[in-house]
């Protein structure tokens, strides 16, 4: 069942993959209420600084309608797009890699990083290095990646998983952060408390000795500009920024979803990408780079387009705009299934909405161990509302389900309780003279409630129903047969 | 004005009341109103349960039942199954390949209304006292459902016309715009998760006070209805048609 173990690289797509289906990962996280503790309070937070700024721009979802638009125009383009890119980087100066899945990916970075001889490499907060588990990959080829953003170094000082796109260590309150610390850090001081402060120092004089030391960085990208051959890393702490600047080799690992025009489009998304995540006017640190500049910032400078099922996702015409996500995380922050069950049910490295949709979209639905997620929601439309670029996440959910459930017709070889429901439920709810003969038997619904006129339990799946809901006893007669006696007799 | 009725199968099969609560409000205001009897249901459960070839034939008797000059506008007490006539229909007739249907769908859409929607937007109700009587004298609270909410942009129309009915008390309710759980299929294929959000529903209604909540689809209110009843909580769910339809001479009692 297990596609992937925590720690454990993959080939092929890397961590896309749920761990197992999500209902039972959820069941488990449920229980976790010191984790459902600390989600809650920082989602809550996250959420409402998210509205306020947000309500302060009148063109909101003018600038939504924007980036949907700018987004969908790359998408459409994208080839051209990338091969621009790839021109304009490469006459600045730096080398563009292609790679067609995490394996790929995750061997083009190794051999950069041993040319360069160094077995060290520190790494800007990257979500693509995180989907095809390249930390894991280098220390297999005994390289070892240190990151650098304060809560990646929480989460990989702790052994963990992120379980959120830009707050990786989300699932975990300050205090725990502390005894990750004292644990886990070298060096560090015993006596550190659980001071926001003092645990800042602590992280920054780990670290700044590893930035001056290293050779090798390692970084993600969100955007590439076409027109001009630009990377661009946002950022709030600036440890990023002393990636990018301080080694010698940069290597950038980039979806290919992230390329975009032009030079002008980050206008738009600079407008919407920190109010969206942070739920701040501007993040504190953007750094743009184009190749390489003489004596100024790393000397080598590399690209690695990585497809890794984006393509695949491309062709799915219902399906592709999933691919317009910037990785804001405004979608998990107002999720109410993310915010209960946090993102490490979700198993892969795109966790609440997004994730159930991106991970399927990327790996295939009949890949079986991603049909479970796109059932991971009520459909109740609040990440459409929050999403910076209109990605209507609700509609490829459902789109989604339906994949999931044509893939599974042909393998199933007894049908399923729910196949039967819903086989029954088409001829039921198919003609008016069908339910209305159904509805008949309201009646037998009403000796079934008994004398206190609730349904306690009911059998096979309806049991989920029951577990935490009395069904009312059904009328005597259903509105249908009323309408018939009462309306037209007359 | 020839209202037709689309009652949704829950309301029709669990809640009688509701519709004939509807029936009384637009005869109230002079209408006629009609019920196509071939309706049946709007397919929403499986299409969202991802079952879209078994959803076709429910859609279709939707759409033949509803693709008639017999009615001026068709309403129903419902936002859930409204949104999933405007927006779900035509997009799964795209799916299946059958622009025609998509074309009878985008009609059907446009001539549906959600209850509020109709009475606000088409019939100028802004105050269910004087317009149509209404009368409940007891606390409320209010759950928007997501739909309404977020798919038909309802806004305060529902709560608006509540806070204006003769006697009613209406109590704010706490993270209103979060989910119940229900979600269709998914309060059973992800029973924990979906009991996990209706028990902060089932929290946050209790603190207000009310003696029930009130809402906009039956759906939804059984969800919660369910789980107050569950955990032995005293508020019980009416229907905002139910309490609409309420008048001095005919009280409904919860």
């Amino acid at each position: 069942m297990t596609q992937v173990f925590l720690g454990m690289p993959a080939p092929g797509h890397g961590n896309l993959f749920e761990e197992e289906p999500f209902p039972q990962a959820a069941h488990r996280e449920l229980g976790n209420t010191q984790m459902r503790k600390n989600l809650r309070h920082a989602t809550h937070t996250i959420r409402d600084k998210r509205l306020k700024v947000v309500g302060e721009l009148p063109d909101w979802d003018d600038l939504r309608d924007s980036g949907s638009a700018i987004k969908n125009n790359a998408m459409a383009n994208i080839e051209e797009l990338l091969l621009q890119f790839e021109k304009n980087f490469t006459a600045r100066g730096g080398i563009v890699h292609w790679a067609r899945d995490a394996s790929e990916a995750n061997k083009i970075v190794t051999e950069l990083v041993k040319a360069t001889g160094s077995t060290e490499v520190v790494k800007v907060k990257s979500m693509a290095t995180q989907e095809i588990g390249l930390n894991e990959h280098l220390e297999t080829e005994g390289i070892e990646a240190f990151e650098t953003d304060l809560a990646e170094l929480i989460v990989q000082l702790g052994h963990d998983k992120p379980s959120h796109i830009l707050v990786p260590a989300i699932h975990k309150n300050r205090t725990q952060v502390r005894d990750i610390f004292l644990k886990e850090m070298p060096g560090v001081d015993p006596t550190l408390t659980d001071e926001p402060a003092k645990l800042a120092e602590a992280a920054r004089s780990h670290l700044r000795k590893k930035f001056l030391a290293s050779k090798v960085a390692i970084s993600g990208a969100n955007f590439a500009l076409a027109d001009t051959g630009t990377l661009g890393v946002v950022e709030s702490e600036g440890n990023g920024r002393m990636c990018l600047t301080l080694p010698e080799t940069l290597i950038t690992v980039m979806g290919i979803e992230k390329v975009l025009p032009q030079w002008e489009d980050l206008e738009v998304f600079m407008q919407l990408l920190p109010r969206s995540s942070t739920g701040e006017r501007m993040n504190p640190y953007t750094s743009l780079w184009t190749g390489v500049t003489e004596d100024d910032g790393p000397q080598n400078v590399h690209i690695v387009l990585l497809d890794n099922g984006r393509t695949r996702a491309l062709s799915d015409r219902f399906g592709r705009t999933a691919l317009n996500c910037i990785r804001c995380s405004a979608c998990m922050n107002v999720c109410p299934v993310y915010e209960r069950t946090g993102g490490h049910a979700y198993g892969s490295t795109y966790p609440g909405p997004i994730g159930a949709i991106l991970s399927p979209l990327m790996t295939g639905i009949e890949a079986e161990d991603n049909g479970s997620l796109p059932y991971a929601s009520s459909l109740c439309g609040a990440c459409y509302d929050a999403c910076p670029v209109k990605i209507n996440i609700p509609e490829i959910l459902v789109h989604l389900r339906g994949e999931d459930v044509d893939a599974k017709r042909d393998t199933h070889k007894l049908p399923t309780q729910m196949d039967l429901l819903m086989k029954g439920g088409s001829w039921a709810l198919g003609k008016g003279k069908n339910i209305g003969l159904l509805e008949k038997a309201l009646p037998l619904g009403r000796l079934m409630a008994g004398k206190n006129k609730k349904i306690k339990k009911l059998p096979g799946i309806a049991a989920g129903w029951t577990q935490s809901r009395d069904v009312p006893a059904p009328p005597n007669k259903s509105f249908r047969d009323w309408w018939s006696d009462e309306k037209e007799s007359k | 004005m020839r209202i037709a009725l689309f009652a949704t199968c829950i309301v029709d099969a669990m809640y009688p009341e509701t519709a004939k609560s509807t029936v009384k409000i637009l005869e109230r205001l002079g209408h006629e109103v009609v019920f196509p009897k071939a309706q049946a249901c709007c397919g929403q459960m499986h299409i969202n349960s991802g079952y879209m070839s078994e959803a076709l034939p429910v859609v279709e008797n939707h759409i033949n039942a509803f693709d008639t000059d017999d009615y001026d506008v068709a309403v129903a007490p419902s936002g859930s199954c409204v949104a999933s006539v405007k927006h779900q229909h035509p997009r799964l007739a795209e799916r299946l390949g059958k622009p025609e249907l998509k074309e009878r769908a985008v009609a059907v859409g446009k001539r549906t209304y959600e209850l509020s929607q109709l009475l606000v937007d088409v019939l100028g109700i802004t105050d269910a006292a004087q317009q149509l009587g209404s009368y409940f004298p007891d606390t409320i609270t209010y759950h928007p459902s997501c739909h309404g909410m977020r798919s038909l942009q309802l806004g305060d129309r529902q709560l608006d016309l509540l806070k204006t009915v003769g006697g009613i008390n209406v109590e704010i309710l706490p993270e209103a715009d979060q989910c119940c759980g229900f979600g269709g299929t998914f309060s059973i294929k992800n029973a924990d998760v979906s009991s996990a959000m209706l028990e902060d529903k089932v929290k946050n209604i209790c603190s207000t006070g009310a003696s029930a909540c009130a809402g906009g689809d039956a759906s939804c209110l059984m969800h919660i209805g369910g789980g107050l009843s569950r955990t032995g909580a005293k508020p019980k769910t009416l229907h905002l048609a139910d309490i609409l339809a309420s008048t001095m001479e005919e009280t409904v009692t919860l």
